[in-house]
């Protein structure tokens, strides 16, 4: 067991930190959080960048045009670009993270040729549709209706959480093509264009006051047959096959921003006057904050833990929802901290007295996606409690 | 980068486990802390199989391997509740000559600022070792004035109070008085990690065979999610323990003392909170001397004091991530 790079890996690490030293300098400004069309065209400056210098699709397999690094080395490609301040996946989340590797794993030769050069250059951007209103915990309940009609199918329903929909150009699509079997075998995997007609997007407004949701309404919308990823009615498995590539690296953009606004915390508990000194004088407070630092750092471990046995062929079951419930619960725990530091600073989202307060209630309310999004960490329990420990159904 | 055992790793874990869980099987636990309980023949042979030794060179008399690894053993140790000084016999080991051989049993304690001091083992101990700023110190335990408690909370752990401890004779110096702290710090997280998963363990066996309404109460949700956060729980702390004990040997990849001090906090946290919910669970039969259960909550309250609390461990975490970014 080691913690220290390997050789290559050393290797890996100091090109990567010398380009990234030159390239994020280039950089424009980054756009306003709220201006979509700006952050799609900055995010995809960025990763055609990326693209040009051989770091797009870092843990992609080669012959799809990746750099077909090891998952110790994605990782730490994630910690340098965090280290050097360098944007993050942004838009390309879902085109990267698991469209593209479901492509990859179950695509024809057709569709990858004309999608996955894409996905790694920033020029296309995806979004998912899975969840729906009435298909949330339960996905497999999902109801979007696909009915076969010559070489088309025609879909008509209803999706949500839509994430960067507004500015995508494909969305991965589950819909129902048999309503008559167990909910998943009744399952298919579309791609579909977003400028195909009927498709109405409307922008859902989150708690952070940000429209980074969408839903999605669907009217009789034409796929082609030929946008199916796998089997009609197989698409259940093909949804579930991305996970076999997890290899441990899913939240380390996140789990490194906590660890800044953690930081942030610090220093600005070190600033606020409290009593005869400051905030970071209170005992109480300084405990509270360190036993956040100890669970973040014990959670990057796991990560490298976590890593290390995805590397070895796979994350052992229950790993990752460990990690991620155990994740939502820092986040939630930071944020509640942070409202102790800020007091009344806290009545606003933008920054008060020339303080960077805001960022603290934005990440106070992200605890929320964590431990929503994805599966809610009431899920995740239970698939630790019947998966890993085995406890009856 | 490897945080992950090896199979060589997995292999040394089941081996100590095997041993303890024959030698030293829940029945001779339940009572050991009472007098004439402790087996000298099987604290040897536990000595025999390089336990105490495990990161000594060859050349002493050690395994020869690293520190990562004795914490994968106290991991193993804490998970099968194996009593006994082994925290002082590790500490010790390559200072006092006969303990890594189990010849000699030693007592090990932190000096207090003020008062009286509490003891573990200190009743079957030839050698008591004393942690000072300034160094180590070695007494001998006849020439204390000690009592042992006869009501011990870990009925597993005998302990002894002392009212005045001599100065006794320096054997070793600040340096190495520091370096054992962190390390018996490091060793009883890695100890309160197994516990914490032992105890885990023993409540979702309960869980399945007790049935109620009908139905095993695993079945529950109720019990799900509380299970299911005691494996959270486990996980996350064994993560943070295994960096540190990797830092140990590699300690240019991080920072030691934070990584030893934010385990604690878990690993202390884990096994207090995991142990409460293996009692819970059992329910009323988990509230009696019987089952178990309390043999868990009760060895972690003990770990828990050892070499450092909670808060001086989250305090000085705090004070690590402030010096970090400044």
């Amino acid at each position: 067991m080691h913690l220290r790079d390997s050789e290559s890996d050393g290797e890996f690490r100091a090109e990567l930190r010398a380009w990234l030293a030159d390239a994020v300098p280039t950089l424009p400004a980054p756009p306003d959080a709220q201006d979509w069309p700006g952050r799609r065209a900055f995010d995809t400056v960025w990763q055609s960048m990326l693209f040009e210098a051989g770091y797009a699709g870092v843990n992609w397999p080669s012959e799809y045009g990746g750099r077909g690094a090891t998952p110790t080395q994605h990782l730490i490609f994630l910690e340098e670009a965090a280290a050097a301040k360098a944007p993050d996946v942004g838009v390309g989340f879902v085109g990267q993270m698991h469209a593209g590797p479901t492509l990859i794993a179950e695509g024809t030769p057709e569709q990858q040729a004309h999608h996955l050069r894409g996905i790694l250059t920033g020029e296309h951007v995806w979004c998912q549709g899975f969840s729906e209103p009435g298909a949330g915990s339960d996905l497999a309940s999902l109801r979007t209706r696909a009915i076969r009609d010559g070489d088309d199918y025609v879909v008509s329903g209803q999706k949500i959480w839509t994430s960067h929909a507004m500015v995508a150009d494909y969305c991965e699509l589950l819909v129902r093509t048999d309503p008559d079997v167990p909910k998943h075998k009744g399952i298919t995997w579309l791609i579909l264009p977003m400028d195909t007609p009927g498709i109405d997007v409307r922008p859902l407004m989150t708690v952070q006051g940000s429209a980074e949701f969408a839903e999605l309404f669907l009217d009789e919308v034409r796929i082609p047959v030929t946008n199916r990823v796998g089997d009609e009615n197989d698409g259940w498995r093909v949804t579930n096959v991305t996970l076999s590539f997890e290899r441990g690296t899913g939240f380390v953009g996140e789990l490194l921003d906590t660890t800044n606004i953690m930081g942030e915390l610090v220093e600005l508990a070190q600033r606020t006057p409290r009593g005869a000194g400051t905030a970071w004088d209170d005992d109480g407070l300084r405990r509270d904050i360190g036993a956040i630092a100890a669970e973040l750092d014990a959670l990057w471990a796991f990560t490298k833990r976590n890593v290390s046995q995805g590397a070895k062929g796979g994350m052992a079951m229950g790993s990752g929802s460990a990690f991620k419930m155990s994740y939502a619960t820092v986040v939630h725990k930071l944020g509640d901290i942070a409202l102790r530091v800020l007091d009344r600073s806290s009545l606003a989202f933008d920054d008060i007295g020339g303080e960077p307060t805001g960022a603290q209630i934005h990440h106070k309310l992200k605890g929320f996606a964590v431990g929503i999004g994805g599966g809610t960490s009431q899920i995740q329990q239970n698939i630790i409690a019947e998966r890993v420990l085995g406890l009856p159904r | 980068m490897d945080l992950d055992p090896s199979e060589d790793q997995r292999e040394l874990q089941q081996m100590i486990s095997r041993f303890s869980l024959d030698r030293f099987p829940a029945d001779t636990v339940r009572d050991f802390a009472e007098p004439g309980r402790f087996d000298r023949s099987a604290w040897r042979e536990l000595a025999e199989l390089g336990t105490f030794g495990i990161a000594l060179p060859e050349s002493s008399g050690g395994v020869g391997l690293r520190w990562i690894d004795t914490v994968l053993v106290h991991e193993t140790l804490g998970a099968a509740l194996t009593p006994g000084p082994l925290l002082a016999a590790t500490l010790a080991a390559g200072l006092v000559p006969g303990v890594l051989e189990g010849e000699v049993v030693p007592a090990i304690v932190e000096r207090p600022t003020h008062g009286a001091v509490v003891i573990e083992h200190l009743s079957v101990a030839d050698v008591l070792l004393v942690i000072e700023t300034d160094g180590v110190r070695q007494i001998d335990p006849s020439s204390l004035d000690a009592t042992l408690l006869t009501e011990p909370t870990d009925p597993a752990t005998p302990v002894s109070v002392v009212r005045d401890l001599p100065t006794g004779e320096l054997i070793a110096d600040a340096a190495t008085a520091d370096r054992l702290r962190l390390l018996g710090s490091l060793l009883a997280s890695a100890q309160l990690v197994g516990n914490a998963e032992g105890s885990t363990a023993l409540a979702v066996t309960y869980a399945k065979e007790r049935e109620q309404f009908g139905r095993p109460i695993g079945s529950f949700q109720g019990l799900k999610h509380l299970l299911a956060d005691c494996y959270a729980r486990t996980e996350v702390s064994r993560s943070a323990v295994w960096a540190a004990g990797v830092l140990v040997d590699e300690p240019e990849a991080g920072d030691l003392r934070r990584a030893v001090a934010g385990a604690r906090v878990l690993a202390g946290r884990a096994a207090a909170e995991n142990g409460k919910t293996c009692v819970q669970v059992h329910g009323g039969m988990g509230f009696t001397w019987e089952v178990d259960a309390h043999l868990f909550l009760k060895r972690a309250w003990v770990l828990e004091t050892a070499f450092g609390s909670i808060d001086e461990a989250a305090e000085l975490v705090a004070e690590a991530l402030a010096a970090s970014i400044s």
